[in-house]
């Protein structure tokens, strides 16, 4: 409605969407309040609370000092876990996805329509149809508790997103401007460098900000072909709750979560309009 | 480009199947991967299910005897009757309330950017944390209901996160606070896209802003509501990191859920068979939410390309 009738009661709509939104920060900063309170000060009251003085020493505790399972290292070695699994699987799918979206929908092969509807299956799959295979595969070829397997099975699967996302986007170049460039001698490479590449910066950041999303955040993946030391964040965090399900330690835990959740919060933060892209492009398929 | 740059690339002695090949290659090898992946481990997932596989997979047959064995145990039997409340529940109210943000945020409201990005935030943030972060605020003796307490309404209750009839409600909560804003996002989209002739006129009518909601907006969003509501049943099939997080399952066996006995029986249990089994049931739950939509977007695109 973009007219004025609705001028009088205007206010209620200020009303109800403040009310919303102030529950929907709720969580977010109930938790940033909690990390800078000491356990004891969160034990005496409830999870909802103001700080009584700043308690920074849980960020320094979280980040590099407390303990799960044996070893006392903080979440710091499994961010270090996460960052190398996330960011190489976000490059190698998206390049990947960036030629195989290409060719399905500009350079044309035989049997590009067949490869292409198969490929896409995967954003339907569930995860657990591919678990069993995964397990045995990984074990046979080393690669089961590394980082290694886990970037491989993210590139792979992560190809299903970006040749889709790709290939939506590039049906929209004109192929007169490919044949040209083919009847001119440029190649399958020399095309994609040339012409593709530079009309792509929309689509690679979409792509990239969804991959590194989905990959950070995923956890059965991580907790089914990692375990101790090899785990991504997601899956230290559910083990530091079960650590410390004795004497727990909410104000740490607190800012363990904080910091696991900043690197996808931020790239939200940075590139909103593209992570929102990518959500409706992934709906519509 | 002349026609001599175009001659030149590769020495002539090779056979042009050579020359393309790291083109092939390029092109093959991911595509192939990907594709192959997909088919031969659900193959060999449903494979796994008809063999009486426990700790390792071994080659035999068993027939139906694991699928009979799973739909017999009350952990499945429970984990379906939960996916059948906690997929209605969520899906009609994470509709709802997309919708209704949606047609709050269409008034012309200022900040509209603003509280867009706070209704979309959690879709940023891991399943894990949205889990253990409810997981706190409804805990009742750490979250709202000491809150309440402390502020002294003593016989305040809110616990249905340790009560068993109730604990899959707090999944409910959980998910849709997750991904209302997914449905919100799609919605808005379709109010902006109405046409703005049609209301216009409407209002010429005499039309208020009550009955051109429910005569002209809300009917031409029917669509999108098919499409909100087929990947939210998708996502609530799939549940299982934010379960893990929030109650594990429990109390007891309470909140479990598909996904959760699939992941128990195969990496707990050790009973690969009978996981497979599950996670092929899974599947087929799953198609009987897509197969339909599928069908129903065909038809949809051949009436469209008829008119």
């Amino acid at each position: 409605m973009r007219d004025r009738t609705f001028a009088p009661s205007r206010i209620w709509i200020y009303l109800v969407v403040s009310l919303i939104a102030a529950a929907w920060l709720a969580p977010l900063i109930v938790v940033v309040l909690n990390s800078l309170r000491t356990n004891e000060e969160i034990a005496q009251g409830s999870m909802i609370g103001w700080p009584q003085h700043l308690a920074w020493a849980n960020y320094a505790a979280a980040w590099s000092g407390f303990c799960v399972a044996e070893t006392c290292a903080g979440i710091r070695p499994y961010m270090l876990n996460s960052a190398l699994v996330t960011i190489p699987a976000t490059i190698f799918s998206t390049l990947l996805g960036a030629i195989a979206g290409y060719a399905v929908s500009l350079w044309r092969f035989r049997g590009d329509t067949w490869i292409y509807g198969i490929v896409t299956l995967g954003l339907f799959l569930p995860q657990q149809m591919r678990l069993l295979p995964w397990t045995i595969v990984l074990r046979d070829i080393g690669l089961i508790n590394t980082l290694a397997g886990l970037v491989l099975i993210h590139t792979i699967q992560g190809l299903s997103f970006t040749t889709l996302f790709c290939r939506n986007y590039y049906v929209a170049i004109p192929h007169e401007l490919i044949r040209a460039a083919r009847i001119d001698g440029a190649g399958f490479f020399r095309i994609f460098w040339r012409i593709i590449l530079p009309l792509s910066g929309p689509i690679l950041i979409v792509t990239v900000i969804w991959q590194f999303t989905h990959i950070w955040n995923e956890f059965l993946y991580g907790v089914t072909f990692t375990n101790g030391q090899q785990q991504p964040v997601t899956a230290a965090l559910i083990a530091l709750s079960a650590a410390v399900a004795d004497i727990p330690q909410h104000g740490v835990q607190s800012a363990a979560v904080i910091i696991a959740a900043l690197p996808t919060l931020l790239i939200y933060l940075l590139g909103g309009k593209y992570f929102v892209r990518g959500l409706t492009a992934g709906a519509v398929k | 480009m002349s026609k001599a740059a175009a001659l030149r690339p590769g020495p002539p002695s090779l056979p042009e199947w050579v020359r393309r090949l790291p083109e092939y290659l390029m092109i093959w090898v991911p595509l192939l991967l990907s594709a192959a992946h997909l088919v031969s481990f659900s193959l060999w997932t449903i494979w796994i299910s008809f063999t009486p596989s426990t700790l390792v997979p071994v080659t035999g047959w068993v027939g139906l005897r694991n699928y009979s064995a799973v739909a017999a145990s009350r952990n499945w039997q429970i984990a379906f009757d939960n996916l059948l409340l906690f997929g209605c529940a969520f899906v009609v109210l994470s509709a709802a309330t997309g919708l209704i943000l949606a047609i709050l945020l269409d008034q012309r409201i200022r900040g509209e950017n603003v509280l867009r990005s706070i209704f979309l935030y959690p879709l940023a943030v891991s399943f894990v944390v949205t889990g253990t972060v409810w997981s706190w605020l409804l805990n009742p003796g750490l979250g709202i209901q000491k809150l309440v307490h402390d502020l002294g309404w003593t016989t305040f209750r809110f616990d249905w996160l340790i009560d068993r009839d109730m604990a899959i409600w707090t999944i409910v909560i959980a998910a849709i606070w997750q991904s209302s804003g997914f449905a919100m996002a799609l919605f808005l989209a379709g109010l902006r896209s109405v046409d703005a002739d049609i209301i216009k006129a409407a209002q010429i009518d005499g039309a208020g802003p009550v009955r051109i909601y429910r005569r002209i907006i809300l009917p031409s969003l029917w669509p999108i509501t098919i499409t909100v509501v087929v990947i939210q049943l998708q996502f609530a099939i799939s549940t299982f990191d934010l379960v893990r997080a929030l109650t594990n399952g429990g109390p007891g066996i309470a909140t479990q859920l598909p996904a959760l006995v699939v992941y128990d029986l195969m990496f707990q249990r050790s009973l690969l068979g009978r996981g497979a089994a599950a996670a092929v049931l899974m599947l087929l739950i799953l198609l009987a939410v897509l197969l339909p939509y599928a069908a129903w977007r065909y038809i949809q695109r051949r009436r469209a390309a008829h008119a």
